[in-house]
C-alpha cells in the first residue's frame, strides 16, 4: 500500500485574538519598519505518515482522527490538510 | 462523605487539594489515578490542577480521553458534584462536560499570583454558601487560563445562569473576564483560580475565609455539618 503524508495546519478562527502572531507582527516585523506587511496568525503544523489506498483517502483518514481525538478544538480553531506521496 | 480526587500523569496540585479536603474540611478523601475505577458510593469528584500530560497537545486534552472520564462523565449526568480546578476545568472543558474553551494567556506568560474573583452564581453546590457578588481572595497560577466563548456559547451560559466566577480585574483576556463555569444543570463547576491553595489562613496573605466557602458549599451540598 502506498504512503503519504498528510500536513494538517490547526488555526485559530479569525475572530480569535491571536497573540504570537502579534508579538511577532509588532514586535518583529513592524519594529523593523516593514509596515507593508499587514498581518500575521500563528498555527500548529501535524505531520502525519499514513498507508492508504490513495491520496484522497488518506487525507480522509487524517480528518477523521482529527476529528475523532479532538486533536483540534473545533470550537476555537479550523483545520486544512495538504498531502503529498512519500 | 467520599470525594475523589482524580490523579492525571502530571496533575501537581492533587495532594494540596486531598489535604484540604481530608484535614482541613474532614471530608473521606481518595486520591484516585486515571487508570483506576472509582471507588463507590462517591459523593463529589474533584478534578485538580497541574499539567497532566505536560499540556501537549492542548492543556487537558489527553487527560479527557483518560479511562476514569467515561465514569466522571456519568457521575455528570447523576447530578454529582464535580468540581475541575485549573488544569481540572481545562479537562472538563476538552471533555465536553463544560462548555468554552480555555486559550493562551494575551500576554502569553504564565501568570501565578493573587487576584480576586467575584461570585456571579450562589447556587451551585460549590457556591451556595456565597452571597452573590461577593469577593474571594484567590490565587491564579495557569498559562492557559484565557477562558473563551463565542457567541452562540456566550448567550447560552448568560440565559442558563452558567457564569460562576468572574475575575476583578482583567489580566488574560478571558471573554467576560470570566474565572469559572458550571453545566446547565450546575453541578459541575470549573474554575481557574486555586481554592485548594487559598482556603487555609497561613497560605492566603489577604483573607483564607472566602475561599474556604467554596469548601464549606460542598459540605452544605452533601449535608455535612460545617
Amino acid at each position: 500500500m502506498p504512503s503519504f503524508l498528510v500536513s494538517v495546519t490547526i488555526e485559530n478562527k479569525p475572530e480569535i485574538v491571536d497573540p504570537e502572531g502579534d508579538t511577532i507582527l509588532n514586535d518583529l516585523i513592524l519594529k523593523d519598519k516593514k509596515a507593508h506587511v499587514k498581518k500575521v496568525r500563528s498555527a500548529k503544523m501535524l505531520r502525519f505518515q499514513i498507508d492508504a489506498k490513495n491520496k484522497e483517502s488518506a487525507e480522509k483518514e487524517v480528518l477523521v482522527l482529527c476529528n475523532e481525538f479532538r486533536i483540534y478544538n473545533p470550537l476555537v480553531s479550523k483545520v486544512s490538510a495538504e498531502t503529498v506521496s512519500v | 462523605m467520599r470525594v475523589a480526587v482524580i490523579v492525571f500523569p502530571g496533575s501537581n496540585c492533587d495532594r494540596d487539594m486531598h489535604h484540604v479536603l481530608t484535614n482541613v474540611f474532614k471530608l473521606d478523601s481518595q486520591l484516585v489515578w486515571h487508570t483506576d475505577d472509582l471507588p463507590r458510593n462517591i459523593d463529589a469528584i474533584v478534578l485538580p490542577g497541574g499539567f497532566s500530560y505536560g499540556d501537549r497537545l492542548r492543556a487537558g486534552v489527553i487527560a479527557a480521553h483518560s479511562p476514569i472520564m467515561a465514569q466522571v462523565k456519568k457521575m455528570a449526568e447523576r447530578g454529582i458534584p464535580i468540581l475541575g480546578v485549573c488544569n481540572g476545568f481545562q479537562i472538563l472543558t476538552e471533555a465536553g462536560l463544560l462548555p468554552g474553551a480555555l486559550l493562551k494567556n494575551t500576554s502569553l506568560s504564565y501568570i501565578c499570583k493573587w487576584t480576586e474573583i467575584i461570585v456571579r452564581n450562589n447556587k451551585t453546590p460549590f457556591t451556595n454558601k456565597f452571597k452573590l457578588n461577593q469577593r474571594i481572595p484567590i490565587a491564579i497560577a495557569n498559562g492557559e487560563g484565557r477562558y473563551y466563548a463565542d457567541k452562540e456559547t456566550l448567550h447560552m451560559l448568560k440565559k442558563n445562569n452558567q457564569i460562576v466566577f468572574t475575575y476583578g480585574e482583567d489580566f488574560n483576556g478571558a471573554t467576560m473576564k470570566i474565572a469559572g463555569v458550571c453545566n446547565k444543570e450546575g453541578n459541575v463547576v470549573g474554575m481557574m483560580p486555586h481554592p485548594e491553595r487559598s482556603a487555609e489562613q497561613i497560605l492566603n496573605p489577604q483573607n483564607a475565609k472566602p475561599a474556604s466557602m467554596i469548601f464549606e458549599s460542598l459540605l452544605n451540598t452533601l449535608g455535612v455539618t460545617a
